[in-house]
């Protein structure tokens, strides 16, 4: 088993509401290969992000497993980071610092060197002592993936990363994404209501049904890249999806 | 004239408008009324002038800014971490926290008493009720400093894996920061209006004291209103002081936009 894969088998969760209980995650089980790049869309308050927040380890599943390279998870770790749609950059501490947050211990060489070259894949060359108030809201995303990267995780879980910025940032930050996947290989587990987020930078993208979710269906994205979401099997394949959802 | 300088002055003009307002209008009625007692302005400059040249207005700022000193720094000392605590810890809020809520609204004159069945009528009384005064709103301060901590930067720690220190280190306690700087602001004002009023009350030192004494020797109210402006200023110093710690680099973002 690859260190990168994870397997959800038979996850289930439910929240206590008033005096019963609402089923959220109704037996949810998928696998995403090493380097695989799979994006989940679902109806809005269909339990997307509780499902990445179990899948991620920041939630215990009422039942089933969450396998990361075989392995049961059993909280959230540096394998595995998390990019939310409100980002988490700590405003306190400087870009490069921010990047340095996450290299504990030794063995990561000249740490703020690794920092700067991370700052620079993203973009952020010469801003590395700026602090995140004075960065745009889609600098601030370049930092976050920046400070993702550079404790060269296994798997990148996004929620949501792109949905706060504008129309035309967010377009710029997908392909910034796939830029960098091409340089550097991570499993995606990309969470999004947006289909054509999805169609354009993911492998294969699975639907989920309305509260209590389960995977309703899932396809394959044989587009080749770049990919044009004009073109006719892209909007094919969006119609599809869409028809999935109800729309 | 530079367009900072006219920017400056359009800021500056109007508050000093005021107050030559009331020094006028001050001036104005006490002429006008011809009172035997109350001072004109061009007196309080006199009898200011007049402390300051025998150096004992300095020793009265002196002290009062000693006791301040100490009384506040203990408090700091004591409440930054108490508060850290109360708010990491379910416990210890719940421990505290009632106890706390209780003593604060009770105001630091009513613990005069006390403090000189305590510690008597020298430094160490208005050192106590300097302390009383401004440790609670820094305790409460802080602890909901801690409370008010964004889940997200928490999770981020999380995720990272970090150590409990280095999550104290560098993200509770810059994320409390800007709280802790409030409390402080809250607190030295709180101290410096307390010290004025404990003065009042015994020794033989203190801007308080210097007005009780003004009264009390021939009724000085040149030196009474001299040492209400004095505390007045000394008062704004102090915030001022306090508030240019919220411009340190890893602060700002609290108070930017």
């Amino acid at each position: 088993m690859s260190a990168k894969a994870i397997v959800v088998s038979g996850i289930r969760k439910s929240f206590a509401a008033g005096k019963g209980s609402l089923p959220v995650i109704e037996d949810v089980s998928f696998s995403v290969a090493d380097g695989e790049f799979v994006a989940i869309v679902g109806p809005s308050g269909c339990g997307k992000s509780t499902l990445m927040n179990i899948v991620a380890g920041f939630e215990p599943a009422d039942q089933g497993t969450v396998r990361v390279g075989g392995i049961e998870q059993s909280g959230p770790s540096a394998k595995g980071i998390v990019i939310s749609q409100h980002g988490s950059v700590f405003p306190w501490l400087t870009v490069q610092e921010n990047l340095m947050f996450g290299l504990n211990g030794d063995g990561h060489g000249n740490k703020a060197d690794l920092a700067d070259h991370y700052a620079a894949m993203v973009g952020l060359k010469g801003f590395e002592a700026s602090y995140p108030h004075e960065l745009s809201g889609g600098m601030l995303k370049r930092a976050e993936l920046a400070r993702a990267l550079v404790v060269k995780p296994d798997i990148l879980y996004m929620d949501e990363p792109f949905s706060a910025l504008d129309a035309l940032m967010n377009l710029r930050m997908r392909n910034e994404l796939l830029r960098i996947l091409d340089e550097e290989r991570h499993t995606v587990l990309l969470i999004t209501h947006d289909v054509e987020e999805a169609i354009y930078m993911a492998d294969r993208i699975m639907v989920l049904s309305p509260r209590p979710t389960t995977i309703q269906a899932s396809f394959e994205v044989e587009l080749p890249r770049p990919r044009k979401l004009s073109s006719p099997p892209a909007q094919a394949l969006r119609e599809a999806i869409l028809k999935e959802l109800g729309l | 004239m530079s367009a900072v300088v006219v920017d400056r002055l359009k800021r500056v003009v109007p508050s000093l408008g005021v107050l030559a307002t009331v020094v006028a209008v001050w001036w104005v009625v006490v002429t006008a009324t011809q009172s035997a007692i109350f001072p004109t302005p061009w007196q309080v400059i006199a009898g200011a002038c007049e402390l300051a040249q025998d150096g004992s207005l300095w020793e009265h700022i002196g002290a009062s800014l000693f006791r301040v000193g100490v009384g506040f720094g203990l408090a700091a000392l004591l409440a930054v971490p108490l508060g850290l605590w109360m708010g990491w810890v379910g416990g210890a809020y719940r421990m505290f926290n009632p106890i706390f809520q209780m003593l604060r609204p009770i105001s630091p004159i009513a613990w005069i008493p006390l403090a000189i069945l305590w510690f008597g009528v020298g430094d160490l009384s208005p050192i106590f009720l300097i302390f009383i005064s401004s440790v609670f709103p820094m305790i409460v301060q802080t602890t909901s400093g801690v409370h008010t901590i964004e889940r997200r930067y928490l999770r981020a720690a999380a995720n990272f894996g970090v150590s409990r220190t280095v999550l104290f280190r560098r993200v509770v306690i810059p994320a409390v920061l800007p709280e802790i700087i409030v409390g402080m602001r809250i607190g030295i004002g709180v101290a410096w209006l307390v010290v004025v009023a404990a003065e009042m009350i015994a020794l033989r030192s203190g801007l308080g004291y210097l007005i009780m004494d003004s009264r009390n020797a021939g009724n000085r109210y040149d030196l009474v209103i001299a040492s209400m402006i004095i505390i007045g200023m000394i008062g704004l110093m102090l915030d001022s002081g306090t508030r240019l710690l919220e411009r340190l680099k890893p602060v700002r973002w609290r108070y930017v936009r």
